[in-house]
């Protein structure tokens, strides 16, 4: 509709608003769910139209005072053949309309900027990739596409953000992604939509959309100091990871520059791309995601580290496009004393030290 | 399946000289009765067959998943019992379709000696399962706190993963033996729990076959039991190659 | 007649109750609780699904309490929790699944087919002790704690996370499933094996295909659910990790494993309301359902596709886009039978001669309010759309108005429709018609705010909210309280009639059915002699026929 009319879709919608039946515009595909939204809201009416009018129609046509005799009926396949094939072509066209924005909703672009976020019983934590933490805030700059990046920490959770028409859950064990892009500054509810325990009515939130000036003040006062690559390198030198996962030619575990987006052949065969979830899976269940060619003896860092820990991990591993930064832990994970016997010690199952970030 | 619909009579007043004194009053013949019973009794299985098909479903998409895992905690089990365990399920169908010919044939004896083996060899079953059972424990193969993955991260340690010439697997593969002893009791736990309902009806059934319930031409109660027992039967016959012949050599 | 109705009652001068009935063969309690007459099991679950549902209204009222301010201020936010789930239990598995099936369908299919009970009476009563037990047990299991995992008992939720009764109410629902496969088995084999002669399966009331249909998804779909419960179960006690991503497992196994019931349990529930709809729009326009074999066919059609749409529940939860298509595709498909039943029900009337009776009020509220609540499920079963209305009020709202607006009214309609078949007298007519439209009145302002709410973004499940949502909620309170009003009239009047209304003889709609050709209340053996079908349903020319015959009897023998 707002291809017909932009001037009348914005009235509509800003009506709407206006009288608090229906959530603001504010992202880039919010407004294409919204035709959407109303076509079916439309072909409802007009089928219940059609169905009281019918109803109410007959009702009256043919009341017993009116027509005391019934006149008894068989069917008609014309009439069935209508009333099934009209509905089905309806819904159909819906399904492919539907399909094809719920693709949009999750496919994100490329040029798309991630921020993680970890929910947890009952609060929602948002890293972003310089280093700024936020709890049950999401601040995010103007028409640049975000891809939120989620984890649960315990269950089943369900970001929503009504404002934007996107909504994800959060579970545990696995990422699952979301994206969108804002069109519109403001601040607009970040609800958990997943019952999630006692309170889960508060863990509720707020997005706040800045203009990109606004949002870079915003992330150069709030950043922690570290970027979270930073964060993740510090990790991967306090986990030894260097000791096998370095450039060298005996090295035991492959090198991790350039890993991230690439096209790996597993031990088992299976040709796989190195996303997320796959770096998430290596670092927490290894031995089923080995490259082929090495022999499958990283330890696992389950209950070692947190999910926060892992999005730290996950994003050095994706900044490492060049071995420098490697060769740098290298040398100075090698120089640290107590990083020897770590080293010597990391062959086969032998246990882990605990480190959380 | 023909459905049967019976015959135009009064029943206002009718008596019972003229029928079975086994029919019950609702069905208008005894057709009738043995018709509805009997396909009351192959729908009920078939819920059956859809309550541990879930099981199964589980069963199978973990086994895919952790196919490693399953194959070294499979090895953990003694497919020497289980393999009597079946032959002993098979020769207790045996002795209970055997039970529903004597119950037609009238020879209650024949019935009796019938029913208590069968009974006797559930007791055989429950006996070795019995001993299964405390072997994992004792091994501390049964899923929860007290679980331990020694024997697979360490063959050598154990006699059965050793002898089925285990490589020691890494830790988060390890993990996943558990998965596949919770659903090794999950589901011969689910089985036991019908062999020990169906053993309670085979009790119930040895002291009515005792005072001649069934062998005075009425004998559907034991054929319907015998279904019962011979889905028990084959559940096993599933669980057994699932469970204890995954990648044997 | 010049009045608008079709009522045939009997001279009350000179009408009485007929002295032997299923009501007066035998006395006492045990007569009651040993009894393997389908009629009185049918009595005994209308009386203790009665019960249920004010357990259940009473949750409910402080659902809607609590909502009325933007903060959690009522109760804590566990007792919250604990009250929505308890709501949706009882409701769910105390009340809809077994009401047409237990009440209406164990009391008429029956006598529908010309039989004199169901095939397996005495399993017909274990179904009502196995269901009086499991309700105890979630009674239970409510006063002593509660549980507050949601009807849904989303796993890692409840098998780590709470310290509830799970697995008391578990067990609950467990036993209560065995009473709802039984029953449904018991109709399978009754409508296969038991029909009178010359009932063939295309004479068959519409009433009873719908049932049919339920019952398969009833045999087929809740061992699933057991097993699913079971698993709940052992993880909790014995911690087997089979849902615990610690441990390996998936958490969203649980879901499919729970989806794969629940969601033909919602056309479980429907279906028989249905078949209800069928027989009433028919008795109230004199004339045979339009397109009978389209209407027999879209209830089987609904069980089967029912089967396979589950996932819809799970659009948002990390299964694959291209799983999402399918079931999206599928959940379209299904939609379509339900449309079919309703056109034919709009067009039954066409050219018919209609009255508005009681029954006839709450299926006209059923043919708008279900429309309402199927077209919304549309929205829903779009994957696009799917996404901004799923968990939200949206999700309460559709499900609502096909559950109360759809099942409950159809409920209410048969139980009026079949009031003086069962107990041999007539309510009050003006002021069930009056409860009629105070409930739907009540019903569309307790309900409709909340599809608002909902594509608001309000999500379920919230004690507190926004204050800009207030308005909304306080309206749908509002509605709640007429609602509540409607549903206890009912109660009062019915009971008022069963020493006060007027006697209803045998067939006071003149319907055409089986049920209808022999006395009210019934014989303990619905039927002196064993009747013959030569007519087709819905026969109205053949009853004319019949009750000329009748007539003529009558005055020959008087004269």
């Amino acid at each position: 509709m707002n291809h017909i009319s932009p001037v009348l879709w914005q009235f509509l919608i800003k009506w709407l608003t206006h009288f608090a039946v229906f959530p603001p515009e504010a992202s880039r595909i919010a407004p294409e769910l919204d035709a959407l939204y109303f076509f079916i809201v439309l072909v409802s009416l007009i089928g219940l139209t059609i169905v009281v009018l019918l109803v109410a129609g007959f009702s009256i046509l043919y009341n017993k005072q009116r027509h005391p005799v019934a006149v008894q009926i068989e069917g008609s396949t014309l009439l069935e053949a209508t009333w099934t094939i009209i509905p089905l072509g309806l819904f159909l066209m819906m399904f492919v309309w539907g399909a094809l924005i719920y693709f949009r909703v999750f496919t994100p672009p490329p040029n798309a900027m991630n921020i993680y976020v970890v929910g947890k019983q009952w609060m929602w934590k948002a890293e972003h990739e310089g280093g700024q933490h936020e709890i049950n805030t999401l601040h995010v700059p103007l028409n640049q596409p975000v891809q939120l990046t989620m984890i649960s920490q315990d269950v089943f959770h369900s970001l929503s953000i009504p404002a934007f028409r996107v909504k994800r859950e959060v579970i545990p064990g696995r990422y699952t992604t979301v994206w969108f892009e804002a069109t519109q500054v403001g601040t607009y509810h970040l609800f958990c939509t997943q019952y999630c325990g006692t309170n889960h009515s508060v863990m509720t939130g707020e997005v706040i959309v800045m203009t990109p000036q606004d949002y870079r003040a915003w992330l150069e006062s709030s950043t922690s100091g570290m970027s979270l690559a930073q964060d993740g390198e510090r990790l991967f030198a306090s986990l030894s990871c260097a000791a096998c996962h370095n450039t060298r030619p005996d090295a035991r575990g492959p090198s991790l520059a350039g890993v991230y987006g690439a096209k790996l052949t597993l031990a088992n065969g299976q040709k796989i791309i190195a996303d997320d979830a796959y770096l998430r899976e290596s670092i927490l269940n290894p031995s089923q995601h080995i490259t082929q060619g090495y022999a499958p003896i990283m330890p696992t860092y389950q209950g070692q580290i947190s999910e926060e820990g892992v999005v730290a991990l996950v994003e050095f591993i994706k900044h490492l496009d060049s071995d420098y930064r490697v060769q740098q832990t290298t040398t100075t994970t090698v120089l640290l004393p107590e990083a020897e016997g770590k080293a010597a010690s990391a062959q086969g199952s032998a246990t882990q030290q605990k480190v959380k970030p | 399946m023909s459905d049967s619909t019976a015959e135009v009579h009064e029943y206002a007043g009718k008596h019972a000289g003229e029928h079975s004194p086994f029919l019950r009053h609702h069905f208008e013949s005894m057709e009738q009765q043995q018709d509805a019973t009997n396909f009351a009794m192959w729908l009920f299985l078939l819920t059956e067959v859809m309550f541990f098909g879930g099981l199964f479903t589980v069963y199978m998409i973990y086994r895919n998943w952790y196919y490693e895992a399953f194959v070294a905690a499979s090895h953990q089990l003694s497919v020497a019992l289980g393999g009597v365990n079946s032959c002993v399920l098979i020769t207790s169908s045996f002795t209970m379709a055997l039970a529903v010919w004597f119950a037609e044939q009238k020879k209650k004896t024949a019935l009796l000696a019938c029913l208590l083996a069968t009974f006797l060899l559930g007791i055989l079953f429950l006996g070795i399962k019995g001993v299964e059972y405390r072997e994992k424990f004792e091994k501390h193969h049964f899923p929860g706190s007290t679980y331990s993955m020694e024997a697979f991260t360490n063959p050598a340690s154990d006699a059965e993963a050793t002898a089925a010439g285990d490589k020691p697997l890494p830790v988060d593969v390890a993990q996943h033996t558990e998965m596949f002893f919770s659903l090794y009791f999950a589901m011969t736990g689910l089985h036991l729990l019908h062999m020990l309902a169906g053993m309670g009806i085979l009790v119930y059934m040895i002291f009515r076959a005792q005072s001649g319930a069934y062998t005075g031409g009425h004998f559907a109660y034991v054929e319907y039991f015998g279904f019962y027992w011979h889905f028990v039967d084959i559940i096993w016959i599933f669980l057994f190659p699932l469970l204890y012949l995954i990648n044997r050599h | 007649m010049s009045e608008a109705t079709i009522v045939k009652l009997p001279d009350q001068a000179t009408a009485r109750i007929p002295r032997d009935n299923y009501l007066t063969r035998e006395n006492g309690i045990l007569s009651w609780l040993l009894t393997q007459d389908h009629k009185r099991i049918g009595i005994l679950y209308l009386i203790s699904m009665t019960f249920f549902f004010f357990i259940g209204g009473a949750l409910a009222g402080l659902i809607r309490l609590e909502l009325l301010t933007p903060q959690s201020d009522l109760m804590a936010a566990d007792t919250y929790n604990k009250v929505f789930t308890m709501h949706g239990i009882v409701m769910i598995f105390f009340f809809l699944v077994p009401s047409v099936p237990g009440a209406l369908g164990n009391f008429f299919l029956p006598m529908m087919i010309g039989a004199k009970d169901l095939a397996l009476p005495k399993m017909n009563l274990a179904s009502w002790y196995l269901y009086m037990f499991g309700g105890a047990l979630a009674l239970w299991a409510m006063i002593t704690g509660g549980v507050d995992t949601g009807w849904t008992f989303t796993t890692p939720l409840s098998t780590h996370y709470v310290n509830t009764n799970v697995i008391t109410t578990g067990l609950a629902i467990f036993i209560t499933g065995f009473s709802s496969i039984f029953t449904g088995l018991n109709f399978i084999v009754t409508i296969h094996k038991m029909r009178a002669p010359g009932m063939t399966w295309f004479r068959l009331p519409l009433f009873v295909w719908a049932n049919y249909a339920a019952s398969v998804l009833m045999v087929l779909g809740t061992p699933v659910l057991a097993i699913a419960i079971v698993l709940v179960a052992l993880e909790r006690a014995f911690g087997i990790g089979v849902f615990d991503p610690t441990k390996g497992g998936d958490p969203l196994l649980f879901q499919h494993l729970f989806w794969f019931y629940s969601h033909p349990a919602v056309y479980i529930m429907i279906l028989p309301g249905m078949g209800v709809i069928s027989e009433v729009v028919s008795t109230f326009s004199r004339k045979r359902v339009f397109g009978y074999t389209a209407v027999a066919f879209s209830s089987v059609a609904i069980a089967v596709f029912g089967f396979f749409v589950w996932a819809h529940h799970m659009f948002i939860m990390g299964i694959s886009s291209y799983a999402v298509l399918v079931f999206s595709l599928l959940t379209m498909l299904v939609a379509v039978p339900s449309a079919i039943k309703i056109f034919n029900w709009a067009f039954t009337l066409y050219k018919g001669s209609i009255t508005f009776e009681t029954p006839m009020l709450y299926a006209f509220g059923f043919m708008g309010l279900f429309t309402i609540g199927g077209m919304t499920g549309v929205f829903l079963g779009v994957s696009g759309t799917d996404i901004h209305l799923t968990e939200t009020y949206f999700i309460v709202a559709h499900f609502h108005f096909v559950m109360v607006g759809g099942m409950l009214m159809a409920f209410l309609s048969g139980i009026h429709f079949w009031w003086p078949k069962m107990t041999g007298r007539m309510y009050p007519e003006k002021i069930s018609q009056l409860a009629a439209v105070v409930t739907f009145i009540g019903f569309n302002f307790t309900f409709f705010p909340q599809f608002i709410l909902g594509t608001l973004g309000m999500p379920r499940r919230y004690a507190s909210y926004p204050p800009e949502f207030q308005v909304l909620n306080v309206f749908s309170t509002a509605g709640a309280t007429i609602l509540g009003v409607g549903y206890l009239l009912p109660i009062l009047y019915l009971l008022w009639s069963l020493k006060y209304g007027q006697i209803a003889g045998e067939n006071p709609w003149q319907a055409t059915g089986l049920e209808w050709q022999t006395q009210s209340p019934p014989l303990t053996e619905n039927f002196a002699t064993m009747p013959v079908m030569d007519h087709e349903a819905y026969d109205y020319e053949w009853l004319e026929h019949q009750t000329a015959e009748k007539q003529k009897k009558e005055a020959a023998s008087v004269g």
